[in-house]
């Protein structure tokens, strides 16, 4: 085992043979390799796409009332990288560039509205995490209230039904001579 | 009877609303550019640093303008099909070369081939923006007067190819001639 080939190899081995000089337990050798030999092939694989996207730095800007509006506007902004994330809080490149673009477009005096238009026009009305209101979503804002409506309808209709089937209502002349008749059909009322 | 087919009637309705739900692809938004002109351009072209390239240079013809990077994992998947597509000639395909470095966009299409008549260089992604790209690759099919007639997001596979694309291209062909 003089040899540094020989101290290499021993370590792989160690999987094979079934005694081990060493102080370690066999499996503890085992799985630390397997480990590694796991995160290699993880590194080998990732290795050719590593590239990353071009990416300037974000510059925030001196003027702080712009900054400010930044904040609020892009909390109101979705990402679509990350769809679940507003651009506000997202880490992907399009989010930054397109906080660099608003920050650009409110330095040159746009007002919020028009940066909403300039992004809506090319992104879509998924951009907004406010959905407007036109006819596509009449169903999303209103839905809600129309099953409301129609579930207090229902409750107001079944607690009246209710109601009307708890309350005793007196008997009327027919129905008493019918009821009568029962119960002097009864075999055992007879007797008494 | 009434009273348990009524649940059952609602239950089966959402459970076919939530099903077709479920076979939807959220990334796939719809573009809004879509029978728009194409956002116009003046870049520099990938191969030909000294040369500008524009989407007015395409007019009159039908185009592809397809959206890749090296750094972009799923445009090496449809990388091979886009050199056969362009070795089909039916369509020209131009490239946006989006927020990649020169060097490795170069050494991508040495490697594995240039499928591109042209490549424009998108350093900081400021024409992905005006073409509403929020995820490379993308691909739109750009008619003869510049109007943006169909946008792909996501590989241009064989499937895509001849069920989407190739059926728009040839009948703006047509209505060309």
């Amino acid at each position: 085992m003089n040899n540094p080939n020989e101290m290499n190899k021993s370590g792989r081995e160690a999987c094979l043979r079934p005694s081990n000089s060493g102080g370690k337990p066999l499996f503890l050798t085992c799985s630390f390799l397997l480990s590694c030999s796991i995160l290699l092939a993880l590194i080998c694989l990732l290795a050719p796409f590593a590239k990353a996207q071009v990416q300037e730095e974000e510059v925030p800007s001196d003027d702080p009332v712009i900054e400010q509006r930044l904040a609020n506007l892009s909390r109101e902004l979705r990402c679509l990288q990350c769809q679940n994330q507003t651009l506000a809080d997202s880490p992907a490149g399009l989010a930054a560039d397109l906080r660099r673009e608003i920050r650009l477009q409110m330095k040159a005096g746009k007002s919020d509205k028009e940066i909403i238009a300039f992004l809506t026009q090319r992104y879509g009305d998924f951009i907004l995490y406010r959905p407007r209101v036109t006819f596509t979503t009449y169903l999303l804002w209103f839905g809600p209230f129309v099953l409301l409506l129609g579930g207090l309808y229902l409750l107001f209709h079944y607690i009246k039904q209710r109601r009307d089937l708890i309350t005793e209502k007196p008997l009327s002349a027919d129905e008493h001579r019918r009821a009568e008749e029962l119960l002097a059909s009864i075999p055992g009322k007879e007797t008494t | 009877m009434l009273r348990y087919l009524i649940p059952l009637v609602i239950f089966v309705v959402l459970a076919v609303f939530l099903a077709i739900g479920l076979t939807r692809d959220p990334h796939e938004l719809k573009s809004v550019l879509i029978n728009k002109p194409a956002p116009s351009f003046r870049v520099s072209q990938l191969k030909a640093s000294d040369k500008t390239i524009s989407n007015e240079d395409m007019r009159g013809k039908v185009w592809l303008l397809n959206v890749w990077a090296s750094w972009c994992i799923a445009c090496r998947d449809e990388h091979p099909y886009l050199i056969e597509y362009a070795k089909s000639g039916v369509v020209p395909i131009y490239g946006l070369n989006y927020k990649d470095r020169r060097e490795d966009a170069l050494a991508w299409l040495g490697e594995l081939g240039d499928p591109y008549t042209a490549s424009a260089v998108d350093l900081d992604g400021r024409v992905g923006i005006d073409y509403g790209v929020y995820g490379a690759p993308e691909t739109y099919v750009i008619d003869q007067s510049g109007m943006i007639r169909l946008k792909h997001v996501g590989p241009l596979m064989p499937d895509v190819w001849s069920e989407k694309i190739l059926p728009v291209v040839q009948e703006l062909n047509r209505q060309g001639k």
